[in-house]
């Protein structure tokens, strides 16, 4: 019986992490890889980390697995959202049939950069005018 | 079939394909940030291949291996992102 759960749950997060395998490689723009692997994965290294909790059944086991799904939850989020955010800045594109763009409409992004850098983003001639504007 | 023969034959080789499926979008990636979220992938699939082997090989000290790695792989991605944000637009 517990045998036939950790199975499931082993077949489960291996399912998961497929699905965020195949969405890294498929997804056609950086943001929606970033979003298909960071919650994907999460959930299937929660899954897996569960069973093996269930395997082995002693306290010493089931703390590390809870402090690594724990941790997991905590900084995965915060992983994501910083490497979006250091992704937009520097000027990577969104996919050309995107039709929101919230965080260039607010233009919170000029005061988040430093003088220097916008000075650079002025002269750069290549990067893309709907960033400019 | 018994738990160890299940993780070695269906677990192990659907984990190792996906691994496999993350790095072609490590070698193709058109920029750097594609690279670092596929090697953030990547680490996850670490983290998750050591456990499932710490449950195929009844050994419950490779799940060290995975704690060090979770630590580890978030200090990574953070100083990739602080990188990127720092080289602003021109690269």
């Amino acid at each position: 019986m517990r045998d036939t759960v950790i199975a499931l749950l082993l077949f489960a997060g291996t399912f998961f992490a497929l699905v965020a395998a195949l969405g890294v490689v498929r997804m056609p723009d950086i943001y929606m890889r970033l979003s298909a692997a960071s919650k994907a994965s999460t959930l299937g290294a929660s899954c897996i980390l569960a069973a093996v909790a269930l395997y082995f059944a002693s306290t010493a086991v089931t703390g590390k697995v809870v402090a690594i799904i724990a941790f997991t939850l905590l900084t995965a989020p915060v992983a994501a959202h910083m490497l979006g955010r250091a992704a937009y800045f520097s000027g990577e594109p969104l996919w050309e049939k995107s039709t929101v763009d919230e965080l260039e409409r607010s233009g919170a992004w000029l005061e988040s950069k430093s003088t220097d850098q916008l000075a650079a983003r002025e002269n750069c001639s290549c990067s893309d005018k709907k960033v400019e504007e | 079939m018994t738990l160890a023969s299940y993780i070695s034959w269906i677990i192990l080789p659907l984990l190792g394909m996906g691994m496999l499926l993350t790095f072609i979008r490590v070698v193709r990636g058109p920029s750097l940030p594609d690279r670092v979220v596929a090697l953030d992938l990547m680490a996850t699939f670490i983290i998750a291949i050591s456990a499932v082997y710490s449950v195929a090989s009844n050994q419950p000290s490779y799940l060290d291996a995975a704690v060090v790695l979770a630590l580890i792989t978030f200090l990574g991605t953070v100083a990739f992102a602080y990188y990127l944000h720092k080289r602003g637009s021109n690269a």
